[in-house]
This record gives C-alpha cells, structure tokens and sequence, in this order.
C-alpha cells in the first residue's frame, strides 16, 4: 500500500475535523446515549416495586455509613482472623504429626537401610524434606480457611465498599482510591496485589499502589505473626484472655501496616512522586450470595493450592541452604554460627538477634519458612535439647515447646514484638520484587520498593528497642 | 421401543452435550476466534469459565481481570478460542485496562465477539455494545445476569432488542449455567456464518458529523476496499486519535 494514500487519509481528516469543531467527542458520546436510550426503552420494562434495589441501598446505607463503616471493617477482619486461628490450630498439629512425627523417621529409617551416605541423607531428608513438610503443615490450614472466607467476602461484593469507606483516607495520602482494593489482594498475596495495581490508570498512583503493596500482611506472614504472638503476647496475660490478646495482637500488626502504607504514599506525594490525585467513579456493584461450596472449592484449588505450591517450591532449596550451612565448616564455626555471631551485634541495636536476621536473610524466596529456620538455628547456636541436630529443621508439635527454646535462646517479650515488626516491615518476597519489577519496568522502582520496608524495619525496630530498654 | 432418555433435555435440539468438549489451556489448531468483551462486573469470566472449563477467578468488584485470559473450547468438531477481555464502559477512553480490550477487537480481529451485559442495567451498558457494533459485524449478546434482573422486576424483550440491535441475543444466567448451551450454538451459527448479522449503527448524530464520517469512510474504503471496520477508523480518526494515525501508517489496520 502507498505511503501517499495514508497520508491522503489524515489529511483529509484533519481538514474534516476543522470544519465539524470541537464538538465531535461530545456530540458521538451523546448520539451513542441516544441511541441506548432508545433501544433500551424500547426493550425493557421494569416493575416499579424496586424491593431489592432498597435492600442494596439498606446494606450499603449501613456498610459504608461514617459511624459503622470502620467498626465493621475491623469486626469482619477480626472473625476471620479469629476463625483462622482458631481453626487452623487442630489440622496444623495433625498435619505436623503426620508429616514431622511419623513420615520422617520412616523416610531416615529407609535411608538408613539402604545405606544412604549420611550427607545425602540429611541434605534430602533433614533438609529439603522437613523443609517443605514444614510449609504444608504451617501454611495449609490457615490458607484453607483464610482464601475461602476472603473470596466470599469478595463475590459477596464487600471489597469495593471498603474501597469506598477508606477512599478520604487515601485522597489525603495522594493516592489512588483504588488502591484499597489492590491492598485489600495484598492481605492474601503481595504478588497478586501488586498485579492487581493495573485497575489505576494513573502511573504515578500505580507506583505508589506497587511499592506500599508490601504493607498489607501477606498470607506467608499471618502464621508467624500468629505464632509469636500466642507464644509471647498471650503469656502476658491471665490464660483466659491470651487468646484475645494475642488476635489484638495481630489485627494490632495488620491495622499498624495500614497505617505505614498511608504513611509512604503521603510522603511518597510529597517528595519524589508528586502529582494530583486524580478522580475516579467507583461503581457499587450489588450484592450477591455467592455460591458457596462453588466459591470455597474454587479458591481451594485456585488459591490455596497455587500459593501452597510456589511456597513448596522455594521453601525446598531454601531447606538445603539451611542444611548446608550449618554443616560447612570454616575453621571451628559452621557458615551459619560465624554469619550469627557477625550479625548479632546489630541484631541486639535493633531489639533481636543475629538468628532472626539470618533468618530472614536465607527466607527472601518464601517469608513463610523464617520461623522454623529461626528455631532451628536456634538450637543449634544454644546447644539446648530438642532439636534433630545441626541443619535439621524442625517443628514442635507444641507452642509450649516452641517458646521454651526461643526463650532458652535469650528470647523476650521485645524480642517478640521486634520480630513481629520486622515480620511487617521488610523487603517483599523475591516472587514479589520480580513481579514488581514485570510490572514496573524499572530497576530504580523495584529497588526502592524492595529496600525503603527494609529501612523502615531497621528503624522502627531500632527505636523501640532503645525506648523499650530505657523504660524497663 | 428401546430408546433411552435419561432426561427430557436429549430430545431437545439445542441439548448437544456430545458436541461441547470444554478444552481448558489447550489453544492449539484453533478455527475460530471468540473474544468476551464487556463492562466491568457483568460476570464475563464466568461465562468464560462455563465455556472453557477454566478456573479464572471471578470476584463481584469492577476490574477483576486485568490481562486477558484464553481458553478454548470445542464444539461440533469445531475449535474456538475464547479471549477474556478486561471490563470497559467505553472503547473511547485510554486507560490500560481499557486499551486491551479496544486492540484485541479491533486488531485481534476476532471472528465473533461476545458482548456480555448486566440484564438489569441495560441502558447504561449498551453505550459499550453500540460502540462495538461500530467495528465489528459479527457479534452476539450474552444478556447475563438474567436471575438478578428477575429479582429488581426487570424484564426484557429479547426479540425487540436482537432486532433494533442487528445482531442475537442469548439470555443467560452463567452463574447457575443456565442459557450457556444456546450461547454455545449461537457463538457456532454466528461464526460459521449461518447468522448473518446486520448490527446497528449509532444515528443519532448531527448532519454534519454524519456527512464527515461518510466522505471519509468512502475515501478509506477506496484506498483500502477489504478493511472491515472503516466506519469506526472514520471515527477514530475525526477524533484525532494517534494510535490509530499509527496503526494505519504500519498498515497493522489492514493486515487480513
């Protein structure tokens, strides 16, 4: 085809949309209303009697009102939480008891019999075995009853009148109402709220929706908030309110998380991103019952599975990190009691300690295998009895037991309220600083978004240490 | 008499259960294209669920699906790939969830695309389906939600609206499965071209307008006389739209 034709084309199209002026954009919009109009009238009929539509706008009335909205959205988080951990608790120790307890030494024994090398068989086994064990007995209960109430809050059409609810919050921070919907995916999966940020057409907001996602508490991080807030939070108070104390806890983390991602954005508008916020139409959508043995088996298997399996995958090279390193040796120290006793310096002006730190550095791919690495090189630094030796990760099967080793290993209530902040405050997963950076395109922005949690924990946790140690 | 009928549906002539394969991710030697365009949150991944088989989470807030999703199914010995499309409100808009679905129908150049609309809000969603009926000649409308139209009391002639439309209109309720077998026929009469469609085009604009837009489709379709969808480059074009200046310049437009 010629060139000359195209050209042809344009201009005989700019000197057409001189002579109609300015109005065509609106006139098409309107002729295209017209039209709808018309047909639709001609089409529809609609009983007056509008009773479902009142009892959408009775709901909503309620949901969204200024005094309710809030206590709602709190109450409806703190059930589901407390069903989570209620619920889970029962199908972890049957899970951990089955896979830790009997299949384990069945799988040494084997070993054993067939004269596997004693390196091998701790590299598989002790390693990339207990590891992945580990995340299905931990994560799989929560999860498969944390997504299944998520989704049907969200089919139920819940989700956009919590976007509606926090919208002023957000325009005061400079960003995105939307962003609430993106942070509310974030409470399930930092990766999939990051995806999600593409409903913000501006990209400055967008940016500010990615790199803030990580505040939302993802599903890999609720378990290890839970468990140490059970273990320490809970023991504070008398036994008949710990339970209470430690959800408040937790819902206490989640609300504190809220909080820094308004904080960020705002400053974020204010300093490197600065812009309008730009004005969007939130559309209500009504109510539905969702279906729901439909809705629980599909984000099973959608959900659940698929998150269980990317934690498999990771947390089985990142058992035979564990392993390795606790069994090479330079000099007289493993890598891992050297890396300890260089980061626990540090770790005490932050409030923890060199196994926390380390910890999280060898589980940047999965947040979900931080507590039992930190248990095991726990007690391999200490000596104390109770675990299966150097590199063995390992799950007690009671909370009790559990927190008599974190404790044996100089453990205290800061200690636990450092981890539980740092726990919030980190980079994100490498799953998510990889989805970042798919859907940024930048090195600059997947770096900030994945270092500025980093600085944050350091600092917070730095401060409460310090105010911490001056009060007590 | 020995034939057995397990139920009264196999008598039917739309039961064709044997005919339907749902094939999942398999998107191999396909023959026919289908893309599901939309509004926002009129259950488009359910329908497209009920067609492939697929999973695609569906979730009741405005833009669920931000990529398009593809499945594909197979009917009559017949292979058809289905394109979930993101939720718009219009194809005039720039946004980049918008733009997926604006490029697919007019570049992906799919052979039938289904419109699915809210039955009870109708009006408001056919300014999306007429400006789809600018680019494309075969389509059909998946008027879904037909449970939650019945309980707001809002009824709707089906007849009235495929004729004024130009194009079929299949009531379905993808959430219960109810209507998807005759969508199924309907997207395999539309593609095989035993419907032949006759969509509406939008009228009310002024003269003026009118008379720009038919100089320049004639003269796009004399440069150009196999392009399918001149009308709405016309538009496009009236409006200054550089993407398609763009489009037409790489001749990506025109590509059969």
């Amino acid at each position: 085809m010629s060139k000359h034709s195209i050209e042809n084309i344009i201009a005989l199209s700019s000197d057409l949309r001189w002579k109609i002026g300015d109005d065509f954009h609106d006139e098409l919009a309107e002729g295209i209303y017209a039209d709808a109009s018309e047909i639709a009238g001609a089409a529809v009929s609609t009983d007056t009697q509008k009773k479902r539509f009142r009892l959408d706008a009775k709901i909503d009335k309620i949901v969204t009102s200024r005094t309710w909205g809030f206590p709602i959205m709190f109450l409806i988080l703190g059930v589901i939480l407390w069903l989570t951990i209620i619920g889970a608790n029962y199908p972890s120790s049957m899970l951990a008891q089955l896979l830790l307890d009997t299949i384990h030494p069945i799988l040494k024994g084997f070993a054993t019999n067939i004269g596997m090398p004693w390196w091998l068989d701790g590299f598989l086994i002790d390693g990339v075995y207990l590891a992945v064990a580990w995340v299905i007995a931990v994560m799989l209960p929560p999860m498969a009853i944390f997504f299944p109430m998520f989704t049907l809050l969200e089919d139920f059409g819940y989700l956009p009148r919590v976007a509606f609810n926090l919208d002023y919050l957000f325009k005061k921070s400079g960003a995105h109402g939307k962003q609430a919907l993106t942070m509310s995916m974030g409470f399930g999966c930092n990766a999939a709220g990051v995806v999600a940020t593409r409903i913000i057409d501006s990209p400055r907001e967008r940016l500010i929706a990615i790199i803030t996602n990580n505040f939302s508490l993802c599903n890999g991080r609720w378990p290890t908030q839970i468990l140490i807030a059970t273990i320490f939070i809970g023991a504070v108070v008398p036994a008949s309110f710990s339970s209470i104390a430690s959800l408040s806890a937790v819902i206490g983390i989640a609300i504190l998380g809220i909080f820094f991602m308004f904080f960020t954005s705002w400053a974020l508008t204010k300093t490197v991103l600065k812009g309008e916020v730009s004005t969007f139409n939130l559309e209500l959508p009504p109510y539905r019952p969702p279906r729901f043995w439909k809705t629980i088996y599909t984000s099973l298997i959608d959900r659940t599975l698929i998150v269980l399996w990317r934690a498999i995958l990771f947390a089985a090279p990142a058992g035979a990190v564990i392993w390795l390193i606790s069994n090479i040796y330079i000099g007289n120290e493993s890598i891992a009691t050297w890396t300890i006793h260089s980061l626990d310096g540090f770790g005490f002006l932050l409030g923890m300690n060199g196994v926390i730190l380390l910890a999280y550095i060898v589980a940047i791919p999965a947040n979900e295998i931080v507590i039992p690495t930190i248990l095991m090189l726990t007690v391999m630094t200490t000596g104390i009895p109770g675990g299966e030796g150097a590199g063995v990760m390992f799950e007690l099967d009671s909370v009790t037991a559990t927190g008599d080793i974190l404790r044996a290993g100089g453990w205290t209530l800061l200690t636990a309220v450092n981890l539980m902040l740092f726990s919030l405050l980190h980079n994100p997963c490498s799953t998510t600083i990889y989805t970042i950076y798919k859907e940024t395109k930048s090195v600059k922005w997947t770096t900030v978004a994945s270092i500025l949690p980093v600085i944050m924990g350091f600092v917070i946790t730095f401060l409460v240490a310090q105010i911490w140690r001056l009060v007590f | 008499m020995d034939n057995k009928v397990s139920s009264a549906c196999e008598t039917c002539s739309h039961y064709n259960a044997k005919g339907l394969k749902k094939l999942g991710l398999n998107t191999d030697n396909i023959d026919f294209v289908v893309a599901l365009a939309g509004n926002p949150n009129t259950g488009k991944s359910t329908v497209f669920n009920a067609l492939t088989g697929l999973r695609q989470h569906t979730g009741n807030w405005p833009g669920k699906t931000v990529i398009r999703a593809e499945g594909a199914f197979e009917y009559n010995d017949q292979k058809f790939k289905l394109v979930d499309l993101p939720g718009t409100y219009s194809l005039l808009s720039t946004s980049q969830d918008e733009e997926v679905a604006r490029n697919f129908i007019l570049f992906g150049k799919p052979d039938v695309t289904v419109i699915v609309v809210d039955a009870s809000r109708l009006e408001r969603n056919l300014n999306l389906v007429l400006q789809i009926l600018e680019i494309t000649d075969k389509a059909v409308l998946c008027l879904n939600l037909m449970d939650e139209a019945k309980r707001n009391n809002v009824s709707i002639d089906e007849r009235t609206l495929a004729r004024d439309l130009g194009i079929p209109v299949v009531p379905t309720s993808a959430r219960f499965n109810e209507g998807i077998p005759d969508l199924i026929q309907t997207i395999n009469e539309v593609a095989t071209g035993k419907i032949i469609c006759k969509p509406h085009r939008i009228k009310n604009v002024p003269k003026n307008i009118e008379n720009a837009i038919k100089t320049l489709t004639n003269e796009i379709e004399e440069q150009y006389p196999s392009i399918p969808n001149s009308r709405w480059i016309a538009f496009r074009l009236l409006e200054g739209d550089t993407h398609i200046i763009d489009a037409l310049k790489t001749g990506e437009l025109v590509q059969s």
